[in-house]
């Protein structure tokens, strides 16, 4: 009973609830992009033979976010597509961003450190990755 | 074939995935790969994008019901992931310089193994002697429920646990899977926790691990939407489907079946790889 008065019970409870309910958000509104976007990108494409045997890249505009963003208002559906499988990366990187409040909230500082540490490399492989273009 | 049969076929085959991974516990990312280079003859490239994105949409997706529940250890999670993210992003990085049979035969292998540590026998060795001081500093050791009471357990051999745990980062960065099985091993056999929390705590980890590398694949022009779109709706919906029929399967005879299944696949990446035809 001891236990259900602490704060710090409490606490680990609230974050544990937010942080599921952000990761099922992510996955819904990231599956229902995609799913909006494959059903503009069938109808605009579907008659057309699909060709991955040999490895090219996508198509321009599809490996970076101002380019998606540019697609999607010339109304493609690929584009559409990938704004939501962006989204899906984005679902756990911002599990970690929020993750770091709540361990602030907790006042537990060395958790604070590993979480940032954590979203630290996350933002090093994007930055990384962008010098590369 | 055209684009909309395409579609609907990798839709099917995807929903397969999802729920057989879902009920045998291996994950569906582990026979995207497969299905689409041996299945398609998509190069391998696009399929560890289309894979990798797929398990970022299961793991997420379940991981949001395990926190909820509590069994999963945060702290124990946030930990590991700075190995696992470390290695992720090593392993994407290393993947441009390595030809790609030899991630086929890597793939392989690694496949083998997973099916093999299906068929182990969960035999629990965990303890609650508090032995490892850094585990103590970290406050890695935890509680989770279990009958309605808490056990608690203390974790050990942290270094090694993390060391195991770069190692998984690694593979999953160059192969894009979640690699749950080395990062199960990592925690059941080297940092002695119970098997519930480490199932569910890898399963935790294994979305952010995998996008610290896709960030660098998306870059790279490894994720299709044309092969993610049914990909990534087909498995969760399969996952989906696994969770609600899990209570109801007798889950033993599917898991051998499955096994032998993803075996046979792995020897034939190893064979094709080795012919230098992937």
């Amino acid at each position: 009973m001891k236990r259900l008065f602490s704060k710090h019970f409490w606490a680990d409870k609230d974050v544990q609830q937010l942080i599921g309910k952000q990761l099922r958000v992510g996955v819904i509104t990231s599956s229902i992009i995609v799913f909006l976007g494959g059903m503009v990108y069938l109808y605009r494409h579907g008659h057309e033979a699909p060709d991955y045997g040999t490895f090219a890249g996508v198509r321009q505009g599809l490996d970076n976010l101002p380019g998606i963003l540019q697609g999607i208002m010339e109304g493609k559906g690929m584009n559409v597509i990938q704004l939501g499988i962006v989204l899906l990366i984005a679902t756990p990187i911002i599990r970690i961003a929020l993750s770091v409040f709540a361990f602030l909230l907790e006042k537990d500082y060395l958790y604070v450190v590993i979480t940032l540490i954590v979203l630290g490399v996350i933002t090093f492989s994007m930055v990384g990755g962008l010098e590369r273009l | 074939m055209t684009i909309l049969l395409f579609t609907l076929i990798l839709l099917a085959g995807a929903f397969l995935a999802g729920l057989l991974g879902s009920l045998t516990g291996l994950g569906g990312g582990v026979v995207i790969i497969p299905l689409l280079t041996l299945g398609f003859h998509v190069d391998i490239r696009y399929a560890i994008g289309t894979a990798l994105i797929a398990s970022i949409a299961t793991s997420s997706g379940s991981a949001s019901a395990y926190v909820k529940e509590g069994i999963t250890n945060i702290r124990l999670g946030m930990f590991l992931e700075i190995a696992t993210t470390t290695g992720a992003v090593v392993g994407a990085l290393i993947a441009v310089f390595i030809p790609t049979n030899v991630v086929a035969i890597i793939f392989g292998c690694v496949l083998i193994f997973s099916a093999l540590m299906s068929f182990r026998k969960k035999s629990e060795a965990i303890s609650d002697d508090d032995v490892s001081k850094l585990a103590r500093d970290l406050k890695l050791n935890g509680t989770y429920p279990s009958g309605g009471e808490m056990i608690s357990y203390k974790v050990r051999h942290v270094p090694g646990g993390y060391f195991m745990m770069t190692f998984a980062g690694v593979m999953s960065g160059l192969l894009g899977i979640g690699s749950g099985a080395l990062k199960v091993l990592a925690m059941d056999n080297i940092m002695r926790i119970p098997f519930k929390v480490s199932t569910t705590t890898s399963n935790f980890m294994i979305g952010v691990t995998a996008a610290a590398s896709a960030v660098v694949y998306l870059q790279r022009g490894y994720v299709s939407p044309g092969l993610c779109m049914p990909v990534v709706l087909g498995v969760l919906l399969g996952a989906f489907g696994g969770s609600r029929l899990l209570v109801r399967v007798n889950t033993k005879w599917l898991r051998i079946v499955f096994g032998v299944v993803i075996t046979f696949l792995a020897l034939q990446m190893i064979y094709n790889g080795i012919n230098g035809k992937l």
